[in-house]
């Protein structure tokens, strides 16, 4: 058999594709962006808690933030996906019913957020201690210090590391399809997967590993954007700003 | 430059202050007297705890022992941010926020610490900057300045504020020497309009032209002080001798 014939009929079945397409835009990439913007945001706000707790001057709270993160970073996300959606399932089901869907962001956010914790901490710590100091002598308090002035420089700093995270939720957004979906919560890889098994071949599955490169590449290029900036900073001190400094302290 | 003014100058006693770092002994019992409207700067060689010094007074390090005064009142019992807002500090480092304008980091303390409305904390940090000289920055950021331009933002942040007091730490050691003399000039210029100062300074120049009184220190202690003509040129310690030797 011709080897590149096999090939094409194996991956570029463009009929299976045409088949597919429809589902795959109004279900597949909604779910996609839903489970990944979903769990972007939550697990930003709970990795932000992470970090404070884990910078906090008590012990008892930087205990548990890093229990937190040596539990959730080390487990495979596969295992903690399918502990916490089938696991918390029997109890969340009084609330929303036996729907996975919510439970799947729920353990999405938890393992980002052990991630993201510890990208806010990196960042957060490798803001001169200069800048607290000058906080609290003008009169803010420790908290206000952090929360106006270290924080946001903190942040900025990892925006190439907290967009790689971006990155990784959206691609490990396809886990949850094995908390068993209903065919409208179906995400892209599901979608891929239910039509290459109909079908007979994985042109539906390479569809889905275009839509999720038209999602990530872009965002690929954001992290080389902020890095850029980032490296090379703002401009240097120019040669005008200490000619025209000189003449100041010569008026 | 513009002319600074000052009316909310007071006086500062500083007296038998100890401060440790676990068993390290930085401030050893300090007496430091610096009257309203006057400049003590405060001379010795590193380590000798004057940027410690610098720090207990404002309670970014909370002193062990002593006393700390401003306007004759001890400060060692309220609450430090309060006593904070009366004292101005500048830093060696400027410390200026980089991720805020030049405007914006006059006005952040205006607006969430004396609480003004923008258009308040804006007008008293246009004003400020235009005293030191640097209003057409107000949209720049610091990074965008060079040292001397930075440090005088930060002398004007602090000034915004309307400071009983101003202590400078070595606010001048980490400026290329071709940009000191603009720092020093304005510093020199606050001085005269009547602001209480404590300046911990390797400008012997400055000390000696501007300075009310100078304060040596060495292992924790004021060693010797006086008018800057007695220390430095009848100087009575020998330490402080071997001191001014080095560096004159």
């Amino acid at each position: 058999m011709d080897v590149w014939s096999t090939l094409g009929d194996t991956f570029l079945d463009w009929e299976s594709m045409k088949a597919v397409l429809p589902e795959m835009l109004k279900v597949g990439l909604v779910n996609t962006l839903i489970l990944a913007a979903a769990s972007v945001v939550l697990g930003t706000v709970l990795g932000m808690a992470v970090a404070v707790l884990a910078l906090s001057r008590k012990r008892w709270l930087r205990w548990p933030a890093k229990i937190y993160t040596d539990i959730f970073r080390g487990l495979p996300a596969i295992l903690t996906i399918l502990l916490i959606g089938q696991g918390l399932s029997p109890i969340t089901r009084h609330w929303w019913g036996p729907n996975p869907y919510p439970l799947g962001i729920l353990a999405l956010s938890l393992i980002a957020a052990a991630y993201i914790g510890e990208i806010f901490r990196s960042g957060i710590q490798s803001v001169e201690k200069g800048q607290l100091e000058a906080a609290r002598a003008l009169g803010f308090s420790y908290s206000d210090g952090m929360r106006l002035v270290v924080i946001p420089q903190g942040v900025r700093r990892v925006l190439p590391a907290l967009v790689n995270q971006f990155i990784a939720l959206v691609k490990e957004s396809s886990l949850v399809y094995f908390l068993g979906l209903l065919a409208s919560q179906r995400e892209l890889f599901r979608i891929g997967q239910d039509a290459a098994a109909t079908n007979g071949n994985l042109s539906p599955l390479l569809l889905a590993g275009i839509f999720y490169l038209i999602i990530t590449v872009p965002l690929t290029h954001l992290v080389n954007y902020f890095d850029k900036r980032l490296r090379e900073g703002r401009p240097a001190e120019s040669e005008d700003v200490v000619l025209e400094e000189l003449a100041h302290a010569n008026r | 430059m513009q002319t600074v003014e000052v009316t909310t100058a007071a006086s500062l006693e500083v007296s038998g202050v100890e401060l440790a770092f676990g068993t390290n002994k930085v401030l050893r019992g300090v007496d430091l007297q610096v009257p309203t409207g006057r400049t003590a700067c405060v001379i010795g060689p590193s380590g000798s705890g004057k940027s410690t010094l610098l720090r207990a007074i404002n309670r970014l390090l909370e002193p062990d022992a002593g006393d700390i005064r401003l306007a004759g009142e001890s400060v060692l019992t309220g609450n430090p941010d309060d006593l904070r807002r009366r004292i101005g500090m500048v830093f060696q480092h400027f410390n200026l926020f980089p991720h805020k304008s030049v405007l914006e980091n006059v006005t952040l303390p205006l607006r969430k610490l004396k609480k003004l409305d923008p258009d308040q904390a804006r007008a008293a940090a246009l004003g400020q900057l235009e005293l030191v000289g640097l209003s057409q920055k107000a949209a720049a950021r610091p990074g965008n300045l060079s040292g001397g331009q930075q440090q005088r933002v930060a002398i004007a942040r602090a000034l915004a504020m309307e400071p009983e007091v101003m202590l400078f730490d070595e606010a001048t050691s980490a400026l290329d020497p071709e940009l000191v003399k603009g720092v020093l000039a304005l510093m020199a210029d606050l001085a005269r309009t009547g602001m209480t100062m404590v300046v911990v300074t390797h400008e012997m120049g400055f000390a000696r032209e501007v300075a009310d009184q100078v304060a040596f220190m060495d292992h924790g202690v004021v060693v010797e002080s006086g008018v800057p003509e007695q220390v430095f040129t009848a100087a009575e310690s020998p330490r402080l001798r071997q001191f001014l030797s080095q560096v004159l």
